[in-house]
């Protein structure tokens, strides 16, 4: 199974995971949006995403160890091109040749698994408990206060904000990145170019708006 | 024009390197920069001190000898040139230059600026090349008609000199534009589609061997790439890799 083993392979297992984090966070982004318009589209979703055996005990654990394998993958990369080139460059301009984003993927990506972190604390880990260790009765209206109280603190919302703007730079190379890496390169190539950095200024931007628009919509 | 060398130097490949700084007089702006070097050079030996070791050949941009990293740039500032052909106009009275090596644990440095890249070599040998047989009866190459646009797409890839550069800019010493470049330019041609199968697979498989590290799509190669390789040609070998990989 030398394939496993090329650094083709790796190139196209990260572009892989990274498309299928995409299409995850392009769903949740389309449910957040929704709270916007209050609280009744918001809930139903939220209690059908969270209530469905197949979403939760089939699409959870996939979308789980997507994100494992991503991070996973990409700091054992890190580490190898690291070791490719083991005594540096006093002077190294690739500000000239590159653009931060690309260079600077393990730091953005950095950045949004601490986020994730601060995600799974404010949200996961509560559902988790309330669901299946405490046993609470069902509650369909639950989601859209506990979305709305979450978002009053404005140090966390700022934190959220900040990692959107990361997600944003790792969006705006490795949404692109991913087709070339998968060996696409035709006619198409500059269309799809542009609109993957549409994604990546256009989603990011719709979740720190949600955040915002929360935070100065609390319920009283 | 008076310019400061900060210059790295190693006495072999064993010995642990340090920069040293010069301060060199009387260069001109219309000299190379590797005619700047000789002026150092015999200054150097005039004083009985040892001269700086760096790689070059025909000194006019297509042997793909010379290399450099140059103010933290293969070939310097310039662009689409190689060392040779860098003038020294691109630099101002009084001006620092940082030269190092290209720098790569697959390009060893033997001593002060060469640095060993036969593992390019060894890239090519594992597939770089048709199975002609050429004794005696070789066949007319123009009998085999080509697509235009094929044929010129695999000129451009061929322009290749494999000096190194893409590896020097790369942030992860990947040598995909190099081998990208070699695939490419047998990929496009009918000749070359007889043994397509094998070659990527076996040339990707000597370049992961050889040490360097994994493409993330900087682009950096193509930008300091002194023949101007496109990164098509890295989407057209990680396509070829994935057919040949599906097909075995």
């Amino acid at each position: 199974m030398a394939i496993l083993s090329s650094t083709i392979a790796r190139k196209v297992a990260m572009a892989l995971s990274g498309l299928f984090l995409i299409v995850f966070l392009t769903q949740h982004f389309i449910i957040n949006f929704s709270a916007v318009f209050g609280p009744d589209t918001f809930n139903a979703w939220s209690d059908f995403m969270g209530g469905n055996p197949i979403v939760q005990f089939i699409f959870q654990p996939i979308l789980i160890f997507g994100v494992l394998f991503h991070f996973v993958m990409g700091i054992y990369l890190e580490i190898k091109n690291n070791n490719a080139r083991q005594i540096k460059y006093k002077s190294f301009k690739g500000n000239r040749n590159s653009t931060w984003a690309s260079r600077n993927m393990i730091i953005s990506g950095a950045v949004i698994l601490a986020f994730l972190g601060l995600h799974f604390y404010d949200f996961w880990f509560p559902e988790i408990m309330y669901k299946y260790i405490e046993s609470n009765p069902t509650d369909t209206v639950r989601y859209y206060p506990e979305l709305v109280h979450k978002f009053a603190s404005p140090i966390r919302t700022g934190l959220y904000c900040l990692s959107f703007v990361l997600l944003a730079l790792h969006l705006w190379h490795g949404f692109s990145s991913s087709f070339q890496s998968m060996g696409w390169s035709n006619k198409y190539s500059r269309g799809l170019r542009a609109f993957t950095q549409f994604y990546a200024i256009f989603i990011p931007l719709g979740f720190i708006f949600i955040a915002i628009y929360l935070h100065f919509n609390q319920i009283h | 024009m008076k310019l400061t060398l900060k210059i790295w130097r190693q006495k072999d490949s064993k010995a642990k390197g340090e920069f040293k700084t010069y301060p060199l007089e009387g260069v001109e702006g219309d000299m190379s920069f590797l005619e700047m070097l000789d002026v150092l050079n015999e200054g150097l030996i005039n004083k009985g001190e040892e001269p700086v070791v760096f790689d070059h050949d025909c000194r006019e941009g297509i042997c793909g000898t010379c290399s450099l990293q140059i103010n933290g740039e293969p070939h310097g500032p310039d662009r689409l040139i190689t060392t040779c052909q860098l003038h020294m106009r691109m630099f101002n009275d009084g001006d620092t230059i940082v030269i190092e090596p290209f720098r790569a644990k697959a390009f060893p440095v033997i001593k002060d600026l060469v640095v060993d890249r036969s593992s390019f070599d060894r890239i090519q040998q594992a597939g770089g090349f048709i199975s002609v047989n050429t004794s005696g009866n070789t066949i007319d190459a123009n009998a085999i008609p080509v697509n235009k646009h094929d044929a010129d797409e695999s000129f451009n890839s061929a322009t290749c000199i494999g000096c190194g550069a893409c590896v020097a800019a790369c942030k992860n010493a990947s040598a995909m534009l190099f081998t990208s470049a070699k695939v490419s330019q047998f990929a496009l041609l009918p000749q070359g589609r007889i043994e397509a199968t094998e070659r990527v697979l076996n040339m990707v498989a000597q370049m992961d061997k050889e040490g360097f590290g994994n493409c993330s799509n900087t682009g950096a190669c193509e930008i300091e790439c002194p023949k101007g390789i496109s990164l098509e040609n890295i989407a057209r070998m990680n396509r070829e890799y994935l057919k040949a990989s599906i097909k075995g």
